[in-house]
């Protein structure tokens, strides 16, 4: 047992470092220092680039386009590209619907959907969350009726990210409305331009139109477009989100946030001397230092576990609320360190807003609405309370 | 990059934890602890002499199975597990550690010894003033002839009442806190002069008042290494009482969720309340924490100083505040019950409270690394 890199490991890395240097996007590394808002080309530039080199699902199987690496260079993978500020990859396609549609779907759906999702053709979105049915997802209203070869499909989703951009995407459907709450949803793919869907923007505290309300009226779609068997949906929709909270945690960005906090904070000054001599803002550094090094040793064992054969099972919901009540005290202190600051907003005086950042510089005029925003970490991916229910439940067996 | 144990690791494990199910019971455990010597020398022979395992982290030419730091927080693991009361910390890895560190003579003398089980250590190195800070010494090694005379007083010697050899640390120069004049001693513990107050310790072991006066010690009882040395003893002892915390931690989670099983309120089992099993969800979160900051120690110890320094700050601190959460809510799990020496799991939340403070308390080790990585 050991963390020493192989010369093999340390030349991954070489390699890595280099293939970014190179060919990260320039505009959109432009745009992220400016701290303008990303449009979907950007977002898609990354991706594109990963394709073209075949690195942008690490993670899958080899047979469907993943790379084969080992746990130390996917490790490796994710330092680099937070060191590196690379933008993250949207996850609804690589690391939501991919693994469901090679690890459920049919050969016929693996060939049309796969290469798609890896190209970035196709942009995916999530349909999961209801008005109705938050944490208590298997609530589920919206009803999918089979007509013939096709499903019929009739209902509101809502916080749908980024379905503003979205091409496709996987809904849960109630096919059996006389099962039991978990039985009777299926897991069906949605074309999002067919005729009856309509997207409908929701604005959170930071300004940002992130998240959508999502309606289907008469919407039709082939039988085909489901993935598993009927009313199995929440085979599916379980292991999407064990999957989902694996990469939840995000480690390699949270070092890489914690190492830009020391950096400003060592020359903002607090009185005399900088903000991180202050002993409150040093000790909170430090926790914060302490608890991320323990969640990166809990994900390391996971991902060795992984290797060794172990699935991300429920253990996984341990790095969610880890992983994302980290993300939250970053922004905390990310505000704190703003200070005055933090209150200039950037957003609503329309084309132009404010070219240049008021105060210290652009980090702390979007200290706020990045602390706002992230506030969203402990509740989506299932809430950290369901994460306990998870854990009672499948971990300790009450 | 490696995370897995090796076959010999896993067969290790098992066997002493195989060795420890049948001696280490709830019961067997209280009646050491209310017998005269405080302990049951015959399993500290059967760990040694018969089953070899005091040899683990020990090089194969001392007659030692080949094994470091990772064999010693296997071995720390499962001895948590059932709060042994052994003399293991104090003789393999603190005193093994030296032995180690220092090599020579005094390594090829005494391994073969704490391998057969004839030597036991104990680590004499807190003083009354000194609270967490090692180099804070007020007792004397004042040179005479070829040799040495010690003078003062060592507080709460874990294991000294057992102790066939002293670990001595004693200040050959400088002021009170001075990092230089600091050195490590290797004392006969029946060497003329010593005297000893005995106690029990509230989680059940023996511990002394260890007094100097005047005691004679040759020129090569001095282990060269000075402060360094002392503080990577005492690092490697740190990471130690973390692997000892997530054998406790799992027990602790484990004989509480067992406990809210059986124990019924409100015509239900209390495992049944969510606000429960939300505390018990944050147990497990905690005991985790606490093995992979174990790992995380372990794997370090053997970079250069303030590396070194830095991660085990870093995991005795975490260790120490997830490890009080883990104690505290297991009694609070129990209720009434929990804070009676009846059950086991109060024994387990006692070692636990001792642990957090041992070798550095969270607060002590925050204050270090801050010192170490953070720019004032």
């Amino acid at each position: 047992m050991d963390l020493d890199f192989s010369p093999e490991d340390l030349a991954f890395r070489e390699e890595v470092r280099t293939f970014i240097a190179e060919n990260y996007p320039k505009e959109l590394r432009g745009k992220q220092d400016e701290g303008d808002e990303l449009s979907k080309e950007d977002f898609l530039s990354w991706h594109k680039v990963l394709h073209k080199k075949g690195w942008v699902a690490p993670a899958w199987p080899v047979e469907y386009g993943g790379t084969g690496w080992s746990v130390t260079q996917r490790f490796i993978w994710s330092e680099e590209t937070a060191r590196a500020d690379c933008i993250r990859l949207m996850p609804f396609g690589l690391t939501m619907v991919g693994p469901v549609i090679y690890t459920f779907g049919t050969p016929e759906q693996k060939a049309r959907f796969l290469p798609r999702i890896l190209s970035g053709e196709d942009w995916w979105c999530q349909g999961y969350s209801e008005p109705g049915a938050g944490s208590d997802l298997a609530n589920l209203r919206t009803r999918a009726v089979r007509e013939g070869d096709h499903y019929v499909i009739n209902g509101q989703k809502t916080w749908t990210t980024m379905a503003q951009h979205a091409d496709w995407g996987f809904f849960l459907c109630r096919t059996d409305p006389d099962a039991k709450a978990q039985e009777g949803i299926s897991f069906i793919l949605v074309d999002m331009k067919t005729p009856g869907i309509e997207v409908r923007p929701i604005i959170t505290l930071g300004g940002e139109h992130e998240v959508n309300e999502v309606f289907l009226d008469n919407v039709r779609v082939p039988v085909e477009n489901r993935v598993f068997e009927e009313n199995k949906g929440w085979t599916c929709a379980k292991f999407l989100l064990a999957h989902e909270r694996v990469g939840i945690a995000g480690v390699a960005a949270s070092k890489r946030g914690i190492e830009r906090i020391r950096q400003i904070a060592a020359t903002e000054l607090d009185g005399e001397k900088s903000l991180l001599a202050n002993p409150f803002f040093r000790r909170k550094v430090a926790e914060l230092e302490m608890d991320l090094t323990a969640l990166e040793f809990t994900e390391l064992r996971t991902l060795a576990g992984e290797a060794a054969g172990k699935g991300p099972g429920p253990e996984s919901s341990v790095l969610k609320i880890k992983g994302s009540e980290i993300q939250q005290r970053l922004t905390e202190l990310t505000l704190e360190m703003a200070g005055h600051y933090g209150a200039p907003y950037f957003r609503g005086f329309g084309e132009g807003d404010n070219e240049h950042p008021i105060g210290p510089g652009g980090w702390a005029n979007r200290a706020a609405p990045t602390y706002f925003n992230t506030r969203k970490t402990t509740i989506y991916g299932g809430s950290n309370e369901i994460q306990r229910n998870i854990i009672a439940k499948m971990v300790l067996g009450l | 990059m490696d995370l897995s144990y090796t076959e010999t690791q896993d067969m290790l494990r098992d066997t002493l934890a195989r060795f420890l199910a049948d001696t280490y019971d709830f019961e067997t455990r209280k009646k050491m602890l209310a017998s005269p010597e405080g302990r049951d020398p015959g399993i500290w022979r059967a760990l040694s002499a018969e089953l070899g395992l005091t040899g683990a982290a020990f090089a194969e030419e001392h007659g030692g199975l080949g094994g470091g730091a990772i064999e010693n927080m296997i071995m720390m693991e499962e001895l948590g597990k059932v709060i042994a009361i052994e003399p293991w910390l104090q003789t393999v890895v603190i005193g093994g550690g030296a032995l180690k560190a220092v090599g020579g003579a005094h390594a090829d003398a005494y391994i073969p010894q704490i391998i057969s089980g004839d030597a036991v250590f104990a680590f004499a190195y807190a003083e009354p003033q000194g609270r967490y800070d090692l180099a804070n010494i007020a007792t004397t090694a004042k040179t005479d002839g070829a040799g040495y005379v010690l003078n003062g007083h060592k507080a709460v010697v874990y294991a000294a009442p057992w102790a066939t050899h002293l670990l001595v640390t004693a200040r050959t120069g400088g002021a009170r806190a001075d990092r230089g004049g600091v050195e490590l001693f290797l004392v006969d513990a029946k060497a003329k002069g010593i005297t000893r107050r005995d106690y029990p310790t509230v989680d059940g072991f023996r511990a002394s008042e260890v007094y100097f006066e005047n005691v004679s010690v040759p020129g090569d009882a001095l282990l060269p290494g000075g402060i360094e040395l002392i503080e990577q003893l005492a690092d490697e002892a740190a990471v130690a009482l973390c692997a000892e915390a997530s054998g406790v931690a799992r027990k602790l989670l484990e004989g509480t969720v067992e406990y809210t099983k059986q124990r019924k309120q409100f015509g239900q089992p209390i495992g049944k309340f969510q606000a429960l099993q939300h505390r018990m969800a944050d147990m497990l979160v905690e005991a985790e924490q606490i093995q992979s900051m174990t790992l995380m120690g372990t794997l370090r110890l053997g970079l250069p100083g303030d590396e070194r320094k830095a991660a085990v700050s870093l995991a005795k601190a975490k260790v120490a505040r997830s490890i009080k959460f883990v104690g505290q809510s297991a009694v609070q799990t129990h209720g009434g019950i929990g804070i009676t020496m009846e059950l086991a799991i109060g024994h387990y939340f006692k070692r636990a409270t001792m642990i957090e403070s041992q070798f550095g308390s969270a607060d002590h080790h925050l204050a270090r690394y801050e010192a170490l990585t953070l720019p004032a």
